[in-house]
């Protein structure tokens, strides 16, 4: 069938195998090849497509909870979704979330994602207590950092090329509120900005919307957003209605035109430099989950989401010679998400460093990889990487300059024939 | 009181209704055949909501072991959802009996056998909901689905009737016909996206559905139009049709 992720750029033609039990899934390893794993393809570009998928979301069930200890054992294409309903109202929350609460645990660790928090808490595979994993010769291990650690640290963040993740055991966080004190602080350019962020470096959440197309002066002006959960007990979390994009825009109702009013409009929201808000976890974490199919905004040719990060020391600089540039060629997303990052951890392949992310959506359209491109180079200029769970397009070059333990990583797919299995467009073109 | 019994229960539809009931509290019984296959599912309700979820053994076919089945539940349900289908293959329904029979039997005469238990009870307690999972399959015969129609088509005309006769007793009696589900049953088949339903959409509609006490449920509801439509085609022309 014709399958693709959320970016809805490429469309591929794959086979979709289904598995009930491991030796199903051995056999599947067994008699294919330029497999990939495949969750609820919320990733944006190519990652999880391929010639053959393997379908990872039936496998849902959850398999238990310590209350004590916060310890929740579940399949791997359990959504995070799931996972609030059940836990919120009992006072669990999520150790490490991203901008959207609808990926399976196994993708979320097969991109080792991060959220708001990752200043304070590191990305999702610091909640991972341990994973199970079947890998290319069909063996099905138990792998967690400290037994196999080459296997975590290549799977964590790994986009699925080291094998199937079936289940996995990870901590959750105690909460004491569905609700979350909100400060939003308005700059008015890229210096200002920075200084509110590490001013803010003590604040469990913070995140910025930037406004990509304000040019000179105003360049990187933003709303920075931080906040912590409230304690006030009030934990009566509930599955809202969503509305849903019925059907792919027409081209011409995503221009220069209308990001440009839409973004002066949400900068306009907030009058004050510092206002607070009492928000729920929904608004505060997954605002736009709460429209369905938002990716249809962008039209049938689909979007992509350029998302790179630049050390610390070079954040400056690099964030403005590219807001620059974005800014001048007049294309620009409804979402720009600046985000300070903490330090990095061990896994090959794992995007966070200590510094600036930037997420940017791009409609695809002529030109558009051009302009990515530019921006690509910038970022190596500036020794940064690009995310891989959100790309559709990076070079090998680039790749593999943003990210120095490739070398790692190739060959311990390479001792356990993992690279003659697994396979997606982009691991084929990044040479990974 | 505080269980609700899920027959049919392996059922794609019936674990995302069993999935939905849970969360909104209730207990459960689910009721199927080889039913300790559904160990792992139990668990994963009562992880998700803390919710008691009991397995029965239930052979739809063995009719005469139903009202033993509903004697030995200790606390008799709520209300009941039944989930059964087997859709069969058509062709071989044609030239085999067997075939036709069991397609007959497991939609119809099964679930009338079961109903009818429980439908006396809860005339008698004057409380509960009965629900049956039919199909759109049965509002019209077509060729390449009518034996499987017939035995939804009587399954439906079951429903309405005991709704009939149970409404004086304020038992409620809600029909339910899904179109296109993304099951295990029909894997295979090519569907149209846009009228395709996901068993968790069928359970959200069946359980919002049930408590404010529709009669006749359309799942997706797009489908009441389109078989008002298909319904209303004169047979002079639908029987040269190929829909």
């Amino acid at each position: 069938m014709s399958l693709m992720s959320w970016g809805m750029h490429p469309k591929v033609k794959s086979t979709v195998l289904v598995f009930d039990k491991t030796q199903t899934l051995k056999k599947i390893i067994d008699e294919h090849d330029e497999l990939i794993p495949y969750g609820n393809g919320r990733s944006y570009g190519d990652s999880a497509l391929s010639t053959n998928i393997i379908n990872v979301k039936p496998k849902d069930y959850f398999i238990a909870f310590n209350e004590k200890t916060g310890l929740l054992h579940v399949q791997a294409g359990v959504l995070l979704s799931e996972i609030l309903e059940s836990f919120v109202s009992r006072g669990w929350f999520l150790k490490v979330s991203p901008g959207t609460k609808l990926i399976t645990i196994g993708g979320a660790i097969a991109s080792d994602i991060h959220g708001k928090n990752h200043h304070i808490e590191g990305c999702f595979s610091e909640c991972v207590k341990e994973f199970l994993i079947t890998i290319a010769d069909g063996r099905t291990l138990t792998c967690s950092k400290e037994a196999t650690p080459e296997l975590f640290k290549a799977t964590c963040g790994g986009q699925g090329l080291t094998g199937v993740i079936l289940e996995a055991k990870i901590y959750l966080k105690k909460i004491n509120s569905q609700y979350i004190d909100q400060t939003t602080i308005r700059t008015e350019n890229l210096r200002e900005t920075f200084e509110a962020f590490e001013a803010c470096k003590q604040k469990p959440y913070s995140v910025a919307w930037i406004d990509c197309l304000a040019k000179g002066e105003k360049l990187g002006k933003c709303l920075l957003m931080t906040g912590d959960f409230r304690s006030d007990g009030k934990l009566d979390y509930k599955k809202k209605k969503k509305r849903n994009i019925p059907f792919n825009f027409p081209s011409f109702a995503l221009n220069n035109l209308s990001v440009r009013a839409f973004n002066w409009l949400y900068y306009r929201k907030i009058k004050e430099k510092i206002s607070q808000q009492r928000v729920d976890i929904d608004t505060f974490f997954y605002p736009l989950d709460a429209i369905g199919h938002w990716n249809r905004i962008y039209g049938k040719s689909g979007l992509t989401q350029y998302q790179f990060i630049l050390p610390k020391a070079t954040s400056y600089e690099g964030l403005k010679e590219i807001l620059s540039v974005i800014s001048k060629s007049g294309k620009g997303s409804f979402l720009a998400v600046l985000k300070l990052h903490g330090k990095a951890n061990d896994n090959y392949l794992s995007f966070p460093l200590e510094g600036y992310s930037l997420a940017l959506d791009f409609k695809i359209e002529r030109g558009i990889f051009d302009l990515l491109s530019k921006l690509d180079e910038i970022v190596v200029k500036y020794e940064g990487r690009i995310y891989l769970c959100k790309d559709v397009r990076v070079t090998k070059d680039v790749f593999e300059k943003g990210y120095p333990q490739v070398e790692t990583f190739r060959r311990f797919r390479r001792e356990n024939k993992m690279d003659e299995k697994f396979q997606s467009l982009q691991s084929k073109r990044v040479g990974i | 009181m505080s269980y609700v019994l899920i027959v049919g229960a392996k059922s794609d539809i019936a674990k995302a209704v069993s999935r939905e009931y849970a969360k909104h509290g209730y207990d459960l019984y689910l009721a199927a055949r080889n039913v300790n296959t559904l160990e792992d599912f139990a668990k994963d309700i009562t992880v998700r909501t803390q919710r008691t979820v009991k397995l029965i053994e239930l052979d739809i076919l063995d009719y005469t072991s139903h009202q033993i089945f509903y004697d030995n539940l200790e606390e008799k349900p709520l209300g009941v959802i039944s989930a059964i289908g087997y859709l069969g293959e058509q062709d071989k329904s044609q030239t085999d009996f067997d075939q036709a029979q069991k397609i007959m039997d497991t939609n119809y005469k099964g679930v009338v056998s079961l109903f009818n238990i429980i439908a006396n009870d809860f005339e008698k307690r004057r409380s509960g909901f009965m629900i049956g999972i039919s199909s759109v399959a049965g509002d019209r015969g077509r060729k390449s689905n009518y034996t499987y129609g017939s035995a939804k088509a009587a399954l439906t005309t079951y429903l309405s009737g005991l709704r009939n006769r149970l409404y004086d007793a304020q038992v409620h009696v809600m029909t339910v016909k899904p179109g296109f589900v993304a099951t295990k049953m029909t894997k295979d088949m090519d569907l149209p996206e846009k009228l395709t339903a996901q068993p968790e959409e069928v359970a959200d509609d069946i359980y919002q559905a049930q408590q404010k006490g529709a009669n006749v449920l359309y799942t997706k509801w797009l489908w009441r139009w389109i078989m008002l439509i298909i319904k209303n085609i004169p047979e002079l022309i639908f029987k040269k049709m190929s829909i």
